[in-house]
């Protein structure tokens, strides 16, 4: 038996790649289909939270002769109801999963197979959403009879649409994982995540479209993570947006991942070096 | 001389234990400043392990033993001191080595719950890397000798714990791992499924000239698979070498079992020290130099109707092992 270190086959690495991220899809979409009545509950609860929003905001529209901050209820209708669709997409593994995973030993699991468990995190999520959208989809049929969105949309603002919801995703991912990273130091993070879910709501669009805060407020956010991850996915299909404001959008979300693979890199290295591997 | 699989020098670790007395004011009083306490698990070991030996880890609850083993697989940091397993320094956790070496531990759960074991091992291929042949081949094989074949297709959740742990095992076996750390491989399971166990790790062993540490507080495991035994209390290692050397040198005496005709069972304390009776079947503890002699006597002065000498059980050597090092 050779005690001299192997390397890992050169060829078909990117294969490799896309053979773990497609079986942990498929792997993901089976254990979700193994809880229907779950999902539905879990749907149920989180259309819940754009609809009082929508019925808050109509109701002010209404009020106030028919639009608040310029946005119609059939604007306001058709952003809550790209916002679910865009949560639904941008639902990462939390901190509280790194807490448990931690606390657990789960963890050691992971630590002793050839693969970052961020990858398991991100492919099984991703594929999670899958059955998550045909659950979705008669209930986003639904929003639209009852509420009347204004949608104008054009084929570049889709396709920038298709790709900035895992750009949100990717950008969350990150942030959320360093942010777990916490737990390897503190055990707890459920404090820290609530202040991160705080600003987050107020900054990203997740509460009120950023087009209704203060203009400083909205200065602010765009030099922040957070409004890349809701307000300018849900705004390619709903508001005006030039190309020029697409690609930059983008290209900020670009920044952002990167950002967030910095971070999530620089304090793993630092994290990992804390693992009791208490529990198992 | 071939380079050993698994190389440790002088390996030690500590842990920073908080600690505090009980009640409401020492927990206020930990809020503003901690008390910790430095946990040394492992203190100074050194041992080194050949292609395809399997050594038992023995000692008692907080030996070091599980910790030791997750340093070698790279779970745990070193605190100083040299490890290698198969010329890799395990804390690295390159992807070459972890794909080289399995750490099994019996109370882990690494499946999907809610899914067949056959998913999570499609699962391990894609993260392992393995060929599919290779891999189809490997499983079927590893089904075949764990006798599976109706379990790998029932949802995790619904195994019992044994059902469970032999599909565990397959899951972290499938990328044929050349170093197999089994940390209490059997614990919580019955007879049966034990001795099915130690069968398949011998048998896996055989086939892939795996090298294998084991730990286990089974003796039954010990004295099944493994030639050599590591014993270790209080982080340091007290014994090293063969499994039938360490009764030889630890423990200075034999027993003898007597079976004598009924009722003829007198006051056999002239021959050695009585240590069980149960009707006519009595066991003495004699000195080892002295048991031809005492065997003899036996023989000629009693009605027997059976004996046979015996190395002490292995449990009790372990203990006298324990006994001899000071406490701390």
């Amino acid at each position: 038996m050779s005690t001299v270190p192997a390397s890992l086959p050169e060829a078909g690495r990117v294969r490799s790649w896309v053979d773990f991220y497609l079986t942990s899809m498929r792997t993901q979409i089976s254990s979700q289909f193994q809880y229907r009545a779950a999902a539905y509950m879990y749907l149920l609860g989180m259309v819940a939270e754009p609809v009082i929003y929508l019925v808050v905001w109509t109701t002010i529209a209404e009020d106030s002769g028919g639009t608040v901050g310029g946005l119609t209820a059939g604007d306001l209708a058709a952003y809550y109801i790209v916002w679910t669709f865009v949560r639904n997409m941008n639902l990462v593994f939390t901190p509280f999963g790194w807490e448990w995973r931690i606390r657990d030993g789960e963890l050691s699991g992971w630590l002793l197979r050839p693969l970052h468990p961020i990858h398991y995190d991100i492919a099984g999520f991703a594929g999670s959403k899958i059955p998550w959208l045909l659950f979705y989809l008669p209930i986003a049929v639904v929003l639209t009879l009852v509420f009347d969105p204004t949608f104008d949309v054009r084929a570049a603002e889709i396709a920038v649409f298709a790709v900035a919801i895992w750009g949100a995703y990717l950008i969350r991912s990150f942030n959320q994982g360093a942010l777990g990273l916490v737990c390897f130091w503190t055990t707890r993070v459920s404090a820290l995540f609530s202040l991160y879910i705080m600003v987050e709501l107020l900054l990203s669009g997740r509460l009120v479209p950023m087009t209704l805060m203060p203009d400083w407020v909205q200065t602010l956010a765009w030099f922040l993570p957070f409004q890349w991850t809701f307000f300018f996915p849900i705004e390619t299909l709903v508001g005006d947006y030039s190309n020029t404001e697409l690609l930059r959008g983008l290209g900020m979300q670009v920044f952002w991942i990167l950002v967030g693979i910095a971070i999530f890199s620089l304090v793993w290295r630092h994290a990992v070096r804390h693992y009791t591997a208490v529990n198992n | 001389m071939a380079e050993p699989v698994v190389h440790v020098r002088d390996l030690r670790k500590t842990f920073d234990v908080p600690e505090r007395e009980a009640g409401l004011r020492h927990a206020a009083k930990g809020l503003v400043r901690r008390k910790k306490r430095e946990v040394k698990a492992v203190d100074g070991i050194s041992f080194d392990v050949a292609s395809g030996e399997i050594v038992g880890f023995l000692g008692p609850n907080g030996a070091g033993k599980t910790t030791t083993l997750k340093m070698l697989s790279g779970l745990l940091y070193v605190t100083t001191g040299d490890a290698r397993v198969l010329g890799h320094v395990p804390s690295k956790r390159e992807r070459e080595y972890l794909r080289r070496m399995a750490l099994i531990m019996g109370n882990r759960n690494q499946l999907q719950w809610d899914l067949p074991a056959l998913d999570s091992f499609e699962l391990n291929r894609s993260i392992y890397r393995v060929p599919r042949r290779q891999f189809m081949e490997t499983r079927d094989e590893l089904i075949e000798l764990l006798d599976v074949e109706d379990l790998v297709r029932k949802p995790v959740r619904q195994l019992s714990l044994g059902e469970r742990m032999k599909v565990e095992i397959i899951g972290s076996l499938l990328h044929r791992p050349q170093v197999v750390f089994l940390d209490e491989p059997t614990i919580g399971l019955d007879v049966t499924m034990q001795r099915r166990l130690r069968e398949f790790v011998a048998a896996y062993r055989q086939r892939h000239d795996a090298t294998i540490m084991l730990t286990s507080h089974y003796m039954a495991d010990v004295e099944a698979l493994c030639e050599r035994v590591i014993v270790i209390h209080h982080g340091r290692i007290l014994f090293d070498g063969d499994l039938a050397a360490l009764s030889e040198t630890v423990a200075a005496w034999k027993t003898i079992g007597v079976a004598l005709e009924n009722g003829s069972v007198g006051d056999l304390s002239a021959y050695g020290e009585v240590i069980h009776r149960d009707g006519d079947l009595v066991t003495l503890r004699v000195p080892k130099a002295e048991t031809a002699r005492v065997t003899a006597r036996l023989l000629a002065e009693q009605d027997v109707l059976d004996l046979n000498v015996e190395d002490p059980p292995i449990e009790d050597v372990i203990e006298l092992v324990f006994a001899r090092e000071a406490p701390e």
